[in-house]
């Protein structure tokens, strides 16, 4: 066993018992503190494949501002374990369904996949120049469209989180009226 | 089993630095709280720290000392592994970015040895400072969150959004200064910011981006939670802010912990806009001394223009009045992002039609 090997194998096992741990754990905010050390384990992945650039912006953009985000509105709602309200048999058996359903999709996808091993001596595919070289020329119409899809839904989100201006009531426009 | 194909002269080597640089960073911090004192001093008509040693010289290991007899409580109502992990993370964030500072050029020994004074030059550098930034918010929220004290809470929930908001001005002002540059490395930047003066205009990036310099030292206040910036530990409305429940030792890396991001992010903004370890007619110089004592005028250079900046970040503490929070919001999406925006158009303009790279 290399180096490689063994990194491998303990970043793999802290990504999945780390994972379980976001679901299983009751507490909501310790959910997110899993999730979070997941995010850093599958980077800790990106950095063995050597893609430096893919694995910081992992942690800047989920680490860094969705998962602060996510402790955000958890913190502000308070919820807790005994507070939380009890599902019904109905909603946990539509659960486990779509739960089901979604696993198997996962799994006959990886089935067909193929798996092509990676060549640990090429040092330079994941490095910035490369990535930005590969998206602004053979990929630049997706990634355009992606940006466009990006603008569109931070505009939607600046017009829902606007505060809607006062509407002049009946008794001013009536007022306005007699002046006119 | 060969585990590492890293020779050991490398381990050794840079366990060697990063002792030194986290033993040093420390120290300044230390005595970083007693300049900060004394500039308070100073401004105030006051004579500040002076019983401790000659001019209070011994003051930071006193009040050291001090937290650390303190008696530790952990409050009833807290979320006890998460109050604890708050003021480790705190700290951890504050040291781990002074990973990728290049601290002096490289020095050749006599045997062609390369010894570098940086960390890591990794190939992400900038971003990486970044990442590191982003993950310094959790200490606060999860301290704050863990007290089970709604002054904390509410202190918190201040910070994050601040530290979210203040991120992408900073990141947008740094873009345009990348498109400079043309690379994200750090060890580069500095390289390219070489000596003072090069092809008929000054080096280093500040005279390059003064627009994306002011922006950048104004969102480092922010981030830094240092005045006027500092809402989160705002004692008028919050009593003292996130750390609020915590005592002894734990205050004490809370506290500790703003003063070693001071010294990390003034060692940043020196790299990045003031040409690191360069100076001026650092080609004459080189010439005229042996390698050795140049690599210490270099490092000595940094360490000045870097407290130079600790001093900066003083006197606007203490000159300028906090602001109110939803003045703190306006000037972040409001000023500081459309002026990120349009310094960025403006460079790229600039790039493309006078430069013509």
């Amino acid at each position: 066993m290399e180096i490689y090997d063994i990194l491998f194998w303990i970043l793999s096992a802290l990504a999945v018992s780390c994972a379980l741990g976001v679901i299983l754990s009751r507490n909501p905010v310790n959910s997110v503190m899993f999730l979070i050390v997941t995010f850093f384990a599958i980077s800790g992945h990106y950095i063995l494949m050597n893609a430096q650039f893919l694995a910081i912006v992992n942690i800047i953009v989920y680490a860094g501002a969705i998962m602060v985000l996510f402790l955000f509105v958890i913190m502000l709602m308070n919820l807790n374990a005994d507070v939380e309200p009890q599902k019904g048999q109905l909603v946990q058996l539509a659960g486990v369904i779509s739960g089901g359903v979604l696993f198997l999709v996962i799994l006959a996808a990886i089935k067909t996949a193929k798996t092509e091993s990676m060549d640990k001596t090429s040092t330079d595919i994941g490095l910035i120049t490369n990535l930005g070289r590969t998206l602004f020329t053979r990929y630049v119409l997706p990634f355009e469209i992606s940006s466009v899809l990006f603008l569109s839904a931070m505009i939607g989100a600046v017009v829902i989180g606007k505060k809607e201006e006062a509407k002049p009531s009946k008794e001013d426009e009536s007022e306005m009226k007699q002046f006119l | 089993m060969l585990l590492l194909q890293i020779d050991t002269a490398l381990i050794i080597e840079k366990v060697i630095l990063i002792s030194v640089i986290l033993m040093g960073s420390l120290g300044i911090a230390m005595y970083a709280t007693w300049g900060e004192r004394k500039v308070a001093a100073v401004m105030q008509d006051r004579l500040g720290p002076n019983r401790a040693g000659p001019f209070g010289l011994l003051q930071p290991l006193a009040d050291g000392l001090k937290l650390f007899f303190k008696e530790e409580i952990i409050p009833d109502r807290s979320t006890q592994v998460i109050f604890i992990l708050g003021p480790c993370l705190a700290m951890l964030t504050a040291l781990m970015t002074s990973a990728v500072v290049p601290w002096g050029p490289d020095f050749v020994t006599k045997s062609g040895h390369v010894i570098s004074f940086q960390v890591a030059d990794i190939n992400i550098g900038i971003l990486f400072v970044f990442g590191v930034v982003s993950l310094g918010v959790y200490g606060v929220m999860l301290g704050g969150w863990a007290s089970n004290n709604k002054f904390s809470l509410l202190s918190s929930i201040r910070a994050a959004s601040q530290a979210i908001s203040y991120e992408l001005a900073m990141g947008i002002s740094l873009i345009a200064l990348l498109m400079l540059t043309g690379t994200l490395s750090l060890r580069e930047i500095v390289a390219q910011q070489h000596g003072f003066w090069s092809d008929g205009y000054f080096s280093w990036n500040f005279f390059k981006q003064p627009v994306g310099f002011v922006i950048f030292l104004t969102c480092a206040f922010a981030e830094l939670n240092r005045a006027p910036f500092d809402l989160p530990e705002c004692e008028s409305e919050l009593n003292m802010g996130y750390h609020q429940e915590y005592s002894s030792m734990k205050l004490g890396f809370y506290l500790f912990a703003e003063y070693i991001n001071m010294f990390v992010s003034s060692a940043i903004i020196v790299t990045l806009f003031f040409g690191g370890y360069n100076f001026p007619f650092m080609d004459q110089v080189a010439t005229a001394v042996g390698p050795l004592l140049f690599s210490a005028i270099c490092i000595m250079a940094l360490l000045t223009k870097v407290v130079c900046m600790i001093l900066f970040f003083m006197f606007i503490r203490w000159t300028l009045p906090r602001f109110r929070y939803d003045q703190l919001m306006k000037l972040g999406w409001r000023s500081l992002i459309p002026l990120a925006l349009v310094n960025m158009l403006v460079t790229g303009a600039v790039i493309i039609w006078v430069i013509k790279k």
